[in-house]
């Protein structure tokens, strides 16, 4: 029984440069994907998460590294004997063919009978909620439908891995969030492991049992959706998955978990940190916005006075701008309960910003 | 593996590139030929005060090439701004707006595609010697005065077939274009003539521009419609060099050759340039 | 009619007539009349001056196709069956598909070649080859004289090349043969074929060899299942701007066949020029292009270039 059904060992891709030098795209990037897993490779764009994929796909090879499937070495294996398959982000749907011979193509190079193919092709498309459109091209399809073909020619070869590269991107908002669920409860159908690749941290956030953030070619932390959310590793992490208020200091002193930062401008704010840190070392705390509240409630560790700037009403909730302790400005996000049909404050009115000490996390730069 | 089949490809390439090059080298190395029968090369000629450039002295010397040269020249760039005008005008029609005739008109642009350049051209020439013959026995035209084929004819024929090509070029060109931007331009108060010539014509120039290089090397290049519209006096190049050859062959039409080549290159390496610049 | 002025009155209408004008007027004054006027002098006869008399008879195309009136055929008397222009027209025929099919063949390789090859180097290379197209097309047929006659440069270099292995050798007559005209043919137009197949191998998104590789194909079956059904437009555009060309070529079986291959351009020029018979030559211009275009419609039926152009 293999491991894993992906692993990524030590993987650095360079590129040649447009004046010679060596660009890296990837930089030792190790990676360990299970069985059955939705995993999600999650960054801005020029982060190595295409090229992660590609080298799985077998598209590029790695400078050096290796990449396994089910515990095979892939090495210099071309595509097309790779036991994935990938959605690519154009959908790449052969213009000449109709879509029932594109679903079918994977089938018909591994030399199926034709007889075989076609219930299958039937099947997939149904799989899909697309079925009967055998006999249309391509270019007569909507943008959602080709993705859904591109869905039906990968999966129909039962591969052991299912690469997805941004396959959401071309669509709209709408159409996407439909689409999210779909993917997320057919790959719970199939059981087959994806590897799902995406700018869009909502996006990650909803569908993934396991996401990594990239940034500049590394991957900077593995976790489930609530790891990363809520405890983030470092700044970019914490930064590009919702929005955060960072809060500059340094360390004062650390029980346990507890650490108290003393933050510039005089205040001192109790987080939590699993790391030792050293006193006086210089790190940044990170608060969500839902997590701070604009009237003292008991028991939190930190509350500070402050002055609303700026409030924006967006029905659910509103958020607010406070500005406390001289130069500190906080986004609050206060929900909007019936019992608080009138906003809790006004701009101008003074407040007190409080947050527990389990609510702030600190981070080492 | 896919390594040794590109190899193939790069060598197989290679070799056409050979095949493409391989006359032209021969063209050029001949013309400096010692050999007036010029069939086999016997060392570089070194003759009179221009020494290996020998035959080039001999070609810059006879007034038949020159005036070839001459007319070649005067055909190719009024043909290449008569039909840079009219095809850019058809091209914009075609892609603009709708009017009665357009299909017919469509059509009528691909005919000089599909029909083999000689029908064109016998074409051309029994209706212009049924032409000349009636209006000069109707006017009563004698001698020197009678209409003729000529420089005018071989241009009128030069515009005709360049003209689909250009408007094929300029509207690739057109079809791409977002009409968002002349409507900005109106909406900032251009009124329609201002917004052609200070947006449409900027944003198509390099498709007016590559349709016109594409008419110019029609007309130098074309032998079979000039073969059969020119007259007395309107003797082109190609014209004169197949004349040549049908006679005797000596080093002298290589070095005209060369000449050729080396103007074509030269006048292409400027347009590119000016393209560039552009 | 009332229509029609109704639309003139539509500012867009006006202004679509009158840019279309000018070129509407070439059209029709210098192709359509034109081809009216051979239509019509395909049907007269001739004068001894060699002008066409009008009038209204076939002959001129039953003589094309063997009815030969005037003239014995060896033994036998006129009237007889003479085959020497539907020769003529076969082998025009027979070489302008070969042509065709020796364009594809050679310039496939460097067409994809070309597309394949990294943006940066492609103008260049493309470049490369429209520089011989933009010799004149005289010269690039002279440039093969010196080549192929029997002292001439190829001779020269096999002969050198046997003569360093010591092989006895007797210069090859290649010069005035229907391989010469092949080959000049095949000069002459491969950038017209190139060309096109270039284009519409460059469109082809990467992406897809990437789905065919990624769905087991191999480079093989990727490029007879992908690469190839997709860069067919670019073949078809390229097959009708050899073959229709080659079809009506005269120079170069003048120069590079000598007097030994005849085809139908070399039959239609002869007429207006030695034999002063234009309407027979008409005749021949007519049954040229009624042959280049039913090859030209079957071809494109075949292959759907109409879908080509309706999408472009």
């Amino acid at each position: 029984m293999p491991q894993f059904a992906v692993e990524l060992r030590d993987v650095v891709k360079r590129f040649p440069g447009p004046s010679g030098e060596e660009v890296y795209a990837v930089k030792h990037v190790s990676l360990q994907i299970h069985d059955g897993e939705f995993f999600s490779l999650l960054g801005p764009s020029g982060c190595g998460k295409t090229t992660s994929l590609r080298m799985i796909a077998g598209f590029e090879l790695p400078t050096t590294g290796a990449v396994m499937i089910h515990d095979r070495h892939m090495g210099e294996t071309p595509p097309f004997q790779r036991p994935v398959n990938t959605v690519f982000q154009n959908y790449a749907l052969f213009p000449h063919m109709t879509v029932g011979e594109n679903v079918a193509f994977g089938l018909e190079m591994k030399r199926v009978p034709k007889t075989d193919i076609a219930p299958r092709v039937t099947e997939a498309l149904r799989m899909v909620r697309l079925p009967g459109m055998e006999k249309r091209k391509p270019k007569q399809l909507s943008g959602g439908q080709q993705q859904r073909i591109a869905l039906a020619r990968a999966l129909i070869n039962r591969p052991e891995v299912l690469l997805l590269d941004e396959p959401l991107g071309a669509l709209d908002l709408k159409l996407r969030k439909e689409m999210q669920l779909e993917l997320k409860t057919l790959q719970r159908e199939v059981g087959i492991t994806f590897i799902y690749v995406t700018h869009d941290q909502e996006e990650a956030l909803t569908m993934s049992d396991r996401i990594a953030v990239m940034s500049g070619g590394e991957v900077l932390q593995v976790g489930g959706a609530a790891d990363i959310y809520e405890r983030p590793n470092c700044r970019f992490v914490a930064d590009f998955i919702g929005e955060t208020n960072f809060l500059r200091g340094t360390v004062k002193e650390q029980k346990g978990k507890t650490t108290v930062v003393e933050v510039d401008g005089g205040i001192t704010v109790r987080a939590e940190s699993e790391n030792s840190l050293a006193h006086g070392q210089s790190v940044t705390i990170a608060v969500r916005p839902e997590k701070i509240h604009l009237r003292p409630t008991s028991g939190a560790a930190n509350a500070f006075a402050g002055r609303v700037e700026d409030l924006v009403y967006i029905g659910t909730d509103t958020h607010y701008g406070v500005r406390f302790a001289g130069d500190h400005r906080v986004r609050v996000r206060e929900q909007n309960t019936d019992s608080a049909s009138t906003p809790l404050a006004r701009v101008g009115d003074e407040v007190t910003v409080s947050f527990a000490e389990a609510a702030a996390r600190v981070l080492v730069e | 593996m896919s390594n040794r089949r590109s190899l193939w490809i790069t060598l197989a390439s290679l070799l056409v590139y050979v095949f493409l090059y391989a006359p032209i080298v021969v063209l050029v190395v001949f013309a400096f030929n010692s050999s007036k029968t010029n069939v086999i090369f016997e060392g570089v000629v070194n003759k009179g005060p221009c020494g290996p450039f020998y035959w080039f002295c001999v070609l810059f010397k006879n007034g038949e090439v020159l005036s070839a040269a001459r007319n070649t020249m005067t055909i190719a760039i009024v043909s290449t701004v008569a039909s840079t005008i009219i095809g850019t005008m058809a091209a914009l029609a075609l892609q603009r707006y709708a009017f009665p005739a357009k299909t017919f008109s469509e059509v009528s642009l691909y005919i000089p595609i599909v029909i083999p350049e000689i029908v064109m051209g016998i074409g051309i020439l029994v209706l212009f010697s049924a032409l000349f013959r009636w209006l000069n026995s109707a006017f009563g035209l004698q001698g020197d005065d009678r209409l003729a084929l000529g420089l005018g004819t071989v241009i009128v024929s030069h515009i005709a077939f360049s003209i689909p090509f250009v408007a094929l070029v300029v509207r690739a060109r057109l079809h791409g274009f977002d009409k968002a931007i002349e409507e900005a331009a109106m909406d900032l108060g251009a009124d329609e003539w201002v917004t052609f010539w200070r947006v449409t014509l900027p944003i198509i120039a390099p498709g007016v521009l590559s349709g016109g290089l594409l008419a110019f090397t029609l007309s130098l290049d074309d032998f079979v419609i000039t073969f059969f519209t020119n007259g007395p006096g309107s003797t082109t190049l190609p014209i004169y060099v197949y004349g040549l050859l049908r006679r005797i062959i000596t080093p002298e039409v290589n070095a005209l050759s060369t000449v050729w080549i080396f103007t074509v290159l030269a006048a292409l390496a400027i347009s590119q340039r000016v393209q560039r610049e552009a | 009619m009332t229509a029609f002025l109704r639309s003139l009155r539509d500012k867009d209408n006006l202004r679509g007539l009158g840019l279309i004008s000018p070129s509407l007027l070439w059209m029709i004054g210098l192709l359509i009349i034109p081809l009216i006027v051979v239509m019509i002098s395909s049907v007269g006869g001739r004068d001894p001056d060699g002008n066409v008399i009008f009038g209204f008879s076939f002959h001129n195309y039953l003589r094309l196709a063997g009815y030969n009136y005037d003239t014995p055929c060896g033994d036998v008397p006129p009237p007889c069956f003479d085959d020497l222009y539907l020769t003529i027209l076969w082998r025009s025929l027979v070489l302008a598909f070969q042509t065709t099919a020796l364009v594809i063949a050679v310039g496939y390789p460097l067409a994809y070649f070309v597309a394949r090859a990294p943006a940066g180097h492609r103008n260049l290379l493309l470049f490369l080859i429209l520089v011989p197209l933009w010799t004149n097309f005289v010269i690039r047929v002279y440039a093969w004289i010196m080549i192929l006659r029997t002292q001439g440069v190829l001779n020269g270099l096999i002969g050198s090349a046997l003569g360093v292995l010591n092989l006895p050798f007797k210069p090859l007559e290649m010069l005035y043969t229907p391989g010469a005209v092949l080959v000049g043919m095949v000069y002459e137009f491969l950038p017209f074929m190139i060309l096109p197949m270039y284009t519409s191998l460059e469109k082809i998104d990467s992406s897809l060899f990437e789905a065919a590789a990624d769905l087991g194909a191999n480079p093989l079956r990727t490029f007879l299942r992908v690469t190839l059904p997709l860069s067919m437009p670019g073949v078809v555009a390229g097959t009708i701007l050899v073959f229709i060309p080659v079809m009506g070529t005269f120079i170069v079986s003048d120069i590079l066949g000598g007097r030994q291959v005849i085809l139908v351009g070399n039959l239609i020029q002869r007429q207006f020029l030695d034999a002063r018979d234009p309407a027979f030559g008409s005749a021949a211009s007519i049954l040229l292009m009624v042959m280049t275009l039913i090859v030209t419609i079957f071809y494109t039926r075949t292959f759907g270039f109409g879908e080509e152009i309706a999408s472009a």
